[in-house]
């Protein structure tokens, strides 16, 4: 947004842009709603914004690790839905196996990771294909074996969905700590380096002796984790578990998150940071076109268009000049030579 | 299907050619496709010997010719080394602005059908100049897109679709050639594909066919060799656009108006596209391959419901043959 002449001194990260595109949509939608009489900043609408970011704060954090070593999961929807529906149906309404249900869930979660990462490294087989099998595969399997909501959540867990401290639900205050413990992952262990090393190049990074498979590996197992904690989020808010979660088009959602949070899709580059910036421009919007009652296909709409606008406005500064070796002068790059035939 | 033939000599001695036959059926391109095709064409037949009957199997043809024609279109954006995923709410989009604007009218027939070819051909500009200009990943453009179609149609037409098509519009999906009920006909939809199909052959092998192939194998070499390679790419998403819209009209005319009609035909198409070999990311197979895959995955429902399967468990079994056949054909490759 400043890659104009005289702006080149003072450097904007990608994050940066991202947390003031939403203050500027903070502004615009306080201002809108201003307008017409109302307070996007009452206690209640801020409450409703942050229990909007929980749920897909979970998945898109967890899809930021997969998408940094370029791959990319569409898996993620139809595990919320299998972990919701095995967390409740685990616990049973009984509150002494709350614990059991919660690591029934995240093993299941941890080994449809497992399989993903490993159907993605050792077979090598393309993710976007790899993840959309094995979401269609848990799919099937929900269609099949669930006619509807099942299973009971104890009373003890269902507060994890519903319980604020002031107007911050604990869900959200989970949802940050992931993100922080994802964090940490990326900037301060050699396993968050080596994502980084896969994602910006994967032969190079296995001549420098990552393990590139592993790497990936873990990536897609933490993803799933991520995805399960979301479903049993899900179960907590809902009393049961639900299939139906699947259609909520979780998937497609988080990688608009975390690509709206400045994480370039070719893997290689971008934060968790940014990741929560973006879950949070979405949940803002949603808060606001809720607030201002828009159709909700014309929010649809809405969201589309700014998703895309938000990624033309990144795109330029992503694929940084200052940060690339000049091969053959300034001009010229790459996708755009040539005049029109 | 001689396109991967052509590329080697056929001769030698009766056993080399076997070999070569061998090693080009189990290599995972176009011809495993075609080799699956015919497996799971035969199972179907040993199981219900009627379908063999030229009429079934035109009906089969009819059935499968949208997703032929969807996955010529996304051959081409993929072979280019980009992603398409508006195609289906595309489809759904078309078929829904056909029936509301001509609810039924013969009269209003053409001037509609020219309305969703120039609406077609925008959304696949917008596509491809968002793309290659505003540098957006095509994921992103394409999945914005399908969020705009979807959200825009059920805004206009209030959440469920209104009107009705008429007649003539559904002659292509629905009718064929000799037009006797019950009797054996070639049905149009399948000449439709054939044209589609032959069309695509023909612009892979003229020049834009190959420097798309190379924009998607190296886009840097392709533009320093002199090729425009945005502009290349915004073609493949109108072609890619404008056979979701031929698509739609067969669609339409087959199966009628529904608030689902296209969902999840993107993917439909993806997956079609990579069973039959072509590399996601560009710049390897073939349009003919890409057509084949089609066929077969289309055969592999009619085999699901030959064999009665629950409907619920389908996503699953497709899930697995897709994974199974990419690992399959990625296993050649590397090495």
């Amino acid at each position: 947004m400043t890659a104009g002449t005289g702006a080149r001194r003072y450097h904007l990260g990608s994050t940066e842009i991202v947390y003031l595109a939403l203050v500027g949509i903070l502004v615009v939608a306080g201002v809108l709603v201003a307008v017409r009489g109302g307070n996007l900043f009452a206690q209640g609408n801020v409450s409703y914004m942050l229990t909007q970011t929980s749920l897909l704060g979970f998945v898109a954090v967890g899809q930021t690790l997969v998408v940094l070593c370029r791959s990319l999961d569409l898996s993620v929807g139809y595990v919320v839905a299998l972990c919701s529906l095995i967390g409740a149906t685990t616990m049973a309404g009984d509150p002494s196996r709350v614990w059991l249900g919660v690591v029934a869930a995240l093993a299941v979660a941890a080994g449809v990771g497992l399989v993903n990462g490993l159907i993605i490294s050792a077979l090598r087989v393309n993710a976007f294909i790899a993840t959309l099998g094995m979401g269609l595969i848990v799919k099937g399997f929900l269609d099949t074996r669930f006619k509807g909501p099942e299973g009971e959540v104890p009373f003890a867990f269902q507060t994890f969905g519903y319980t604020r401290i002031g107007p911050v639900p604990v869900s959200t205050i989970v949802m940050l700590l992931v993100a922080a413990a994802a964090f940490v992952l990326l900037t301060r262990t050699r396993a968050g380096y080596h994502m980084f090393a896969v994602g910006g190049n994967l032969d190079v990074a296995r001549l420098s002796g990552v393990r590139t498979g592993r790497t990936l590996v873990l990536a897609h197992v933490l993803c799933s984790l991520c995805a399960g904690v979301a479903g049993l989020l899900i179960a907590a808010r809902f009393g049961t578990g639900n299939a139906l979660v699947y259609s909520y088009g979780l998937d497609l959602d988080s990688i608009a998150a975390v690509v709206l949070g400045g994480t370039l899709l070719f893997g290689g580059r971008g934060s968790v940071i940014g990741t929560v910036g973006g879950v949070a421009i979405l949940a803002v919007l949603d808060t606001a076109f809720n607030v201002l009652d828009v159709n909700p296909f014309f929010k649809d709409v809405l969201r589309g268009v700014i998703i895309i606008a938000a990624v033309a406005l990144y795109a330029r500064r992503q694929i940084d000049p200052a940060s690339r070796r000049v091969r053959f002068g300034a001009k010229g790059s790459a996708s755009r030579g040539g005049d029109v035939a | 299907m001689t396109t991967g033939l052509s590329q080697e000599t056929a001769q030698g001695t009766a056993r080399g050619t076997a070999r070569q036959w061998r090693e080009r059926l189990l290599s995972g391109g176009s011809w495993t496709v075609l080799a699956l095709l015919v497996v799971v064409l035969v199972v179907i037949v040993v199981i219900n010997p009627s379908f063999a009957e030229p009429v079934s199997l035109m009906a089969f043809a009819k059935k499968a010719a949208p997703l032929v024609v969807l996955a010529v279109g996304q051959y081409f954006v993929i072979v280019s080394g980009e992603f398409d995923l508006s195609v289906g709410s595309l489809v759904g989009a078309q078929v829904v602005i056909a029936a509301r604007l001509m609810d039924g009218d013969e009269a209003l027939t053409w001037p509609v059908l020219a309305l969703m070819l120039v609406f077609g051909l925008l959304v696949g500009l917008v596509n491809g100049l968002v793309t290659t200009l505003l540098r957006v990943p095509s994921f992103i453009t394409t999945l914005g897109m399908m969020l705009v179609l979807f959200g825009a149609i059920r805004l206009w037409t209030g959440g469920a679709p209104t009107g009705a098509l008429s007649e003539s519009f559904r002659v292509l999906g629905r009718k064929g050639f000799p037009d006797v009920p019950g009797q054996f006909q070639v049905p149009y939809a399948l000449l439709v594909a054939l044209v589609v199909v032959g069309f695509a052959v023909l612009l892979m092998r003229r020049p834009f066919g190959r420097s798309l192939v190379a924009a998607g194998d190296n886009a840097v070499a392709t533009a320093y060799s002199g090729a425009p390679v945005w502009w290349l790419r915004t073609r493949a998403f109108l072609l890619s656009s404008l056979l979701a819209t031929v698509a739609a009209v067969l669609i339409g005319g087959f199966a009628g108006v529904t608030a689902q009609v296209g969902q999840g035909l993107e993917f439909m198409a993806i997956t079609a596209v990579v069973l039959g070999g072509v590399a996601l990311g560009g710049g390897r197979g073939t349009v003919v391959a890409a057509m084949v895959g089609a066929l077969a995955l289309e055969a592999l429902f009619t085999l699901f419901n030959q064999l009665a399967l629950p409907s619920t468990i389908r996503p699953a079994v497709q899930g697995v043959i897709i994974i199974v056949a990419v690992a399959y054909a990625a296993r050649r490759r590397r090495t």
